[in-house]
């Protein structure tokens, strides 16, 4: 018997959550009210809801499909595992997505699909859908789709005239990875078609000759996820690929994802709880790579291992391997050595370089924008207060960490 | 004497800037005002004693910074009794000091900054918390969808938070009531009005297709509830449909989790083994023939002889045709050939593709390629600095140029750049001095050397690059007479590819 739409939007939305993304932001600004139709968009994405995982809820994530022939040990959708399947019609997913975005629980659609006959046939049902909200029912919300591996040039570029932001997933952080849990995947043709899509966003970005308008082409950007803990990389490594992947397809995010126990697991894999501190600290580093002016190697140096240090945020760990950079001084320093003080982040740094215009800075001048005296004041010096070589206390590490609990049982 | 004056209160800017204004036209200063709204407690007073000092004819008009009217604006709506003497101190400082809101750490920039932020997130929450109920419209009516909804924000916000309603929901009715005023849209007015509401009693059915969505994307084994309630407050909860089912899914995750554990690993269903067998039966695509160059470059596309090949995206080889009279060698691959997997596609290529057409050669007739296969960087930040190659590595890739050389024959061969030139002789000579003289290669092939066209682009002194441009513009046209001086036609027979 058919499953009923109920159903079937519990078994895609299920074989969806394992994608981290949700983002619906940094795309361009639009909205209905010229075209009369449905949707906009401004600048700043939406969580519409929080489950109980603590992850926004901002698009209508789910699968066209779970049925696939790739056979990928990580995926709770590979072709061997037992779980239920299901699909939905093109028009379904339009019409779900159109009536929640309706009832304000969505800012648009994230679309991704199990790979079904050909990757050219999943790609062109999905691009049928993004066409057809675009065109057909005037909708102007979020839409981001999943690309396939291996889809053909011309989809990929149809769908990014209809799409914010295209993605396709490198999952596993080293070749010899993914060689060994998703031996259908190819990860140079992974690259490869990030290549081709930078280099085509740069393109449509370029104004044209006649109208000197520049065409809209997946405005915001593309990403990619690496699963964190399906196999023994380390950070260093990872965190290396992001930067390359950054440098190299100029991606606006790596999504980490704690590598999740799956239903019908495989036995290549650890039946483990995710390891949802270690994600954390990698969302960490890499935003000190990419907005603190940290190298990797200079985050990932604090551990012999290459793994980061699950009890002290990787920016301060940092500053305890590097006494000697300390105290700053918060009414002379410049803003890249602010930018290295544990306990300020971007926002503070800029409120710093703002009022110290004006005045010498004093301890109360930093409570009031909002920073937390307890963690900074060992490594600067402002006003009023020097440290007294605080910094070379041998316990400062302990100063930070975290109490001692108790051990608790999966 | 002790000022009084009373507002409505309800997120309205204008209201106090013209007393504002009143006030420090008169100079006022902010101690002697109370500022108070109409639902203040005791409600004694009303409009009728607001007293405003007499207007000041000669005054000239007050001017603040733009940053004043946006913080101003936010902060107006913000439920906080205080706020009205917090501006009206800001303003009269404002006269003294115009940069006093770049003070970040003053304690009323401060207070004011918190206000505003509060009621920021108040409006984002709105934007985001609204649920729409859809009213069905009268039995054998057509027209426009509508739509209801019940918010309770916490500060002033509805008339600033309308528009962007309006913008979303262009095409549908709507009305939003709450406490403090509702706001709706037909299509072409947006009303908004300051009248406080009542919660009614609706249903939508898709509300449960909406929590089988919510109740499903949620992933038990990652269970941060302390993250969810900072985002999403248990003070929304009651008008969220999906909130409902958070106690039950928070209780039952760790069952659902270890019940997941239990199901490991089952015996596949009949479609993986088509799958699986399909795949194995699959023909496999023909390699080209060996000691072509499709072959080589298909070998070339696995090289691991060094390790630039590790963060590289693709091999780039050498690309035109397999019996080009000339080929040209440069040093690498840079950024946009190895996104492309083509030679000299990115910015050296253009201009080397304007100096060709200058000269009268067609980039087609060459056979152009590098003498390292592979782009080696180190990535920085959103880009990726150029790397030197290094003799270790120009040797490895040595192997794909002699091959390249061997099958496509070429009569002139040109090395633009040091690298060029070291991977096709082992002379490390400066340029200058072997540049422009065509010499002789052991097989007699005539190699001629001038620079990369990448240097070009770095002359910061624009007569000098001119000039240097020039002289690669020349050593275009003598690569282009070396070729038209030999026969036309090579001896041997043509080379396949």
């Amino acid at each position: 018997m058919k499953k009923s739409l109920k159903e079937r939007l519990a078994i895609l939305s299920d074989a969806a959550k394992y994608d981290a993304s949700c983002a619906s932001s940094g795309t361009v600004r639009r909205d209905s009210s010229s075209s009369g139709g449905l949707g906009s968009t401004e600048g700043s994405g939406i969580c519409h809801a929080y489950a109980p995982d603590g992850r926004c809820i901002s698009l209508l994530k789910i699968l066209l499909t779970n049925f696939c022939i790739y056979d990928c040990a990580y995926c709770v959708n590979r072709s061997s595992s037992n779980v239920e399947r299901a699909r939905f019609t093109p028009q379904e997913v339009i019409w779900l997505t159109l009536e929640f975005y309706r009832r304000n629980y969505i800012e648009g659609l994230f679309l991704s699909s199990g790979i079904i006959r050909s990757s050219d046939h999943t790609m062109e049902e999905m691009v049928l859908i993004a066409r057809e909200l675009r065109t057909t029912h005037n909708f102007t919300g979020y839409i981001h789709l999943k690309t396939i591996p291996e889809a053909s040039a011309p989809l990929i570029e149809e769908a990014g005239l209809y799409a914010d932001r295209l993605s396709i997933n490198i999952e596993l952080p080293t070749d010899k990875g993914i060689a060994k849990f998703a031996p259908e995947k190819r990860p140079d043709g992974i690259r490869q078609s990030m290549g081709k899509l930078r280099l085509k966003i740069e393109e449509m970005a370029e104004p044209t000759l006649q109208s000197k308008r520049r065409k809209k082409f997946a405005p915001a950007g593309q990403s990619t996820q690496m699963i964190v803990g399906a196999d023994g990389t380390s950070d260093a490594t990872i965190l290396g690929t992001s930067a390359r992947l950054y440098g190299s397809f100029g991606l606006k995010r790596v999504y980490y994802s704690a590598f999740s126990p799956i239903p019908d697991s495989s036995r290549n894999l650890p039946l483990i709880k995710p390891p949802l501190m270690r994600e954390h600290r990698l969302y960490q580093a890499d935003w000190l790579y990419r907005f603190y002016g940290f190298e990797i190697g200079e985050i990932t140096a604090s551990q012999p291992d290459g793994m980061l240090d699950l009890d002290l945020d990787p920016k301060l760990a940092w500053a305890l391997g590097h006494r000697e950079q300390f105290p700053v001084d918060v009414n002379r320093a410049d803003k890249e050595r602010l930018l290295r003080v544990p306990g300020f982040g971007t926002k503070t740094v800029k409120g710093v370089l703002s009022a110290r215009r004006f005045r010498r800075l004093r301890l109360d001048d930093l409570k009031r924008l909002g920073v937390s005296l307890k963690k900074v004041q060992p490594f600067i010096t402002c006003e009023g207060w020097t440290p007294h070589r605080l910094v070379d206390r041998p316990d400062l590490a302990a100063m930070f960490q975290p109490k001692p609990e108790q051990l608790s049982l999966l | 004497m002790m000022y009084r004056y009373s507002l409505r209160g309800r997120g309205d800017l204008t209201e106090w800037r013209d007393a504002a204004r009143a006030y420090l036209m008169a100079g006022i200063v902010p101690d002697v005002i109370e500022w108070r709204t109409m639902d203040d407690a005791d409600g004694l007073f009303g409009f009728d004693d607001n007293n405003l000092p007499p207007p000041h004819e000669a005054h000239p008009p007050l001017s603040v910074p733009p940053s004043f009217i946006r913080l101003a604006g936010a902060v107006i709506c913000h439920s906080d009794p205080t706020r009205f003497a917090l501006l009206y101190r800001l303003l009269f400082r404002l006269m003294h000091g115009r940069h006093l809101l770049q003070m970040a750490s003053d304690t009323d920039v401060v207070a004011a900054q918190r206000m505003a932020k509060a009621v920021g997130r108040d409006y984002h929450k709105m934007t985001a918390f609204v649920r729409f109920k859809e009213l069905p419209l009268p039995a054998g009516t057509a027209g426009r969808r509508r739509f209801f909804s019940w918010f309770e924000p916490d500060h002033f916000i509805l008339a600033r938070v309308a528009p962007f309603f309006q913008r979303r929901f262009t095409d549908m009715d709507w009305l939003i009531a709450t406490p403090k005023g509702s706001a709706s849209w037909d299509g072409e007015t947006l009303r908004t009005c300051d009248e406080p509401a009542e919660k009614p009693d609706l249903k939508d059915e898709t509300e449960d297709l909406w929590r089988t969505y919510y109740a499903s994307i949620f992933n038990p084994a990652r269970l941060k509830v302390k993250m969810m309630t900072k985002e999403m407050p248990k003070k929304y909860w009651k008008n969220l449909p999906e909130a409902t089912l958070i106690p039950d899914l928070i209780a039952n995750a760790e069952a659902s989790v270890i019940e997941m554990g239990k199901r490991a690993a089952s015996e596949p269903l009949p479609f993986h083994h088509r799958i699986q067998e399909a795949a194995a039966r699959a023909p496999v695509p023909s390699a080209p023939a060996a000691g072509t160059l499709s072959a080589l470059k298909g070998e070339a596309r696995h090289c691991t002889r060094c390790d630039i090949h590790c963060l590289a995206t693709q091999t780039v080889f050498g690309d035109g045709p397999a019996d080009a009279r000339v080929m040209v060698v440069g040093e690498q691959p840079g950024d946009q050939e190895d996104l492309a997997g083509k030679p000299f596609v990115g910015p050296a290529g253009k201009l080397f593709n304007d100096t060709l057409a200058e000269a009268g050669i067609d980039r087609c007739s060459l056979y152009i390629t590098n003498a390292v296969k592979h782009f080696k960087y180190v990535p920085r930040g959103k880009r990726r600095i150029h790397q030197k190659p290094n003799m270790g590595e120009i040797r490895q890739c040595r192997w794909w140029l002699m091959q390249e050389l061997e099958l496509v024959k070429p009569e002139v061969v040109v090395a633009m750049g040091a690298t060029a030139l070291f991977a096709l002789t082992d002379m490390r000579q400066k340029l200058e001095d072997v540049r422009g003289e065509p010499m002789a290669l052991a097989d007699g092939r005539i190699l001629f050397v001038t620079v990369h066209p990448a240097y070009l682009l770095r002359i910061p002194d624009e007569a000098q690059r001119m000039r240097e441009l020039d002289r690669f513009r020349k050593d275009m046209n003598a690569v282009q007479r070396l070729v038209r001086a030999r026969a036309p036609y090579r001896s041997g027979p043509p080379n396949a590819s």
